[in-house]
């Protein structure tokens, strides 16, 4: 198992067992901080050795599938789950937006696997943030005067994640492989350190779920599992159908079943007060990404190198 | 030096809500406040400032008695029902009234 999973089950275990650990928020911060960066940075320097124009068609379908998600989740939650209209809509945005820290993880993934992508994906994260959450607002309000559709821009377009996502890529971009080579020390080479300490804090924080899961039960955690399951197989045949390479479907795949538990949360707190965050922070961050992160990937790479054989006969 | 009283109206609810709050304050007439960082437990469970979306804050805003129950009872009939929210007010001692 990769090593930076294993950081990850060490602050889940922690966590569980109620070990004073926990690393100062200023440096969570930073981590994270560091990791949208780095992440947008290996975008943009891949982008510079390509035409951009070529991706509008891919980034346009990326951009259907974030719409498409939420409608497939949100008709299980009301009518298996449960929930009301507000709690449905807010879980479905969260699971049709992506995690950041999940695509690290498969990042890191395929390099220990040797296994190459198509590193450009990253701009497809910038646009998968939104669509959800737009979605996720009119299933819960329709498409009414009183949502405050401007603090909500302003919320996700400038919030950390796109601000810092979007910048990487414009400096890696503007700067090219070349440019970037004296920074490669401090953001490519200790990007696995730093995705290491990051996943010790978000086993930690993942661990503190563990209440709200025990009260909102059985559904939530089945749910937390069956739908990344599910977008995967979605997300790997879009990467398919779109001619990516092996490692490219493996990362589609992640992005489709990976569930926002930053971004959204912020976004629907805002936009749809009366959902309840609680349940959708503990089957995003209890239940989805630690699956994701401990066998999800695993499972999503198996998947593509499945489909890639049965398409390549 | 003169000392008068005023009110000390503290609130103490979800970072998440920060920036709409200060909006607020500002078209409900409040010409000053302070923002920390708070932890603590409550009906809705244990804000640990983990990280954002569980990190509250705590505002503080000396005024005079009629504008502090003007704030508080605004923010009662916009943000009770939805978020967690706690307010109280307190009489304070201040000097250099004018600034209140």
């Amino acid at each position: 198992m990769d090593p930076v999973v294993l950081f990850f089950i060490l602050g889940l275990a922690a966590g569980l067992a109620k070990a004073e650990i926990r690393l100062p928020g200023a440096i969570y911060e930073f981590l994270s901080a560091v990791l949208l960066l780095t992440i947008g940075l290996k975008g943009g320097v891949e982008l510079a050795k390509q035409d951009v124009l070529t991706l509008a068609p891919q980034v346009l379908l990326v951009i259907l599938m974030g719409v498409a998600l939420p409608f497939v989740a949100y008709p299980v939650l009301r009518a298996i789950g449960r929930f009301s209209r507000a709690d449905s809509a807010s879980i479905a945005a969260h699971y049709g937006s992506v995690s950041v820290a999940t695509y690290a993880v498969a990042v890191a993934y395929l390099f220990s696997h040797d296994i190459v992508y198509e590193e450009y994906m990253a701009v497809f994260m910038v646009v998968l943030e939104m669509p959800a959450i737009v979605v996720g607002v009119m299933i819960a309000k329709g498409i009414s005067k009183q949502t405050q559709w401007g603090a909500l821009c302003h919320e996700v377009f400038l919030g950390k994640s796109i601000v810092l996502l979007v910048g990487g890529l414009f400096v890696g971009w503007i700067a090219g492989p070349e440019g970037m080579q004296p920074l490669k020390p401090f953001f490519f080479d200790l990007f696995k350190g730093v995705l290491a300490l990051f996943l010790l804090e978000m086993g930690l924080i993942a661990a503190s779920q563990v209440a709200s899961l025990k009260r909102y039960g059985v559904f939530l955690i089945a749910f937390g599992i069956l739908m990344p399951l599910f977008s995967s197989v979605v997300g790997a045949l879009l990467g398919l159908w779109m001619g990516l390479s092996l490692g490219g479907i493996v990362i589609m795949a992640t992005m489709a079943a990976s569930a926002s538990y930053i971004a959204v949360p912020a976004a629907m707190r805002i936009s749809i007060p009366e959902a309840n965050p609680t349940l959708s922070l503990a089957a995003s961050l209890g239940v989805t990404f630690p699956f994701n992160v401990i066998i999800g990937i695993s499972l999503y790479h198996q998947l593509a190198e499945f489909l890639l054989s049965r398409g390549a006969s | 030096m003169a000392v008068e009283m005023r009110k000390l109206l503290t609130v103490i609810t979800e970072a998440s809500i920060e920036r709409q709050l200060i909006k607020d304050f500002q078209q409900w007439g409040v010409t000053g406040y302070t923002i920390t960082d708070a932890r603590g437990k409550g009906s809705r469970g244990v804000r640990d400032a983990g990280w954002d979306v569980s990190a509250n804050i705590r505002i503080e805003i000396v005024c005079n008695d009629a504008l502090a129950h003007q704030v508080a009872d605004n923010m009662r009939k916009k943000y009770y029902d939805n978020y967690a929210m706690i307010t109280y007010i307190a009489d304070v001692e201040v000097m250099r009234s004018e600034k209140f």
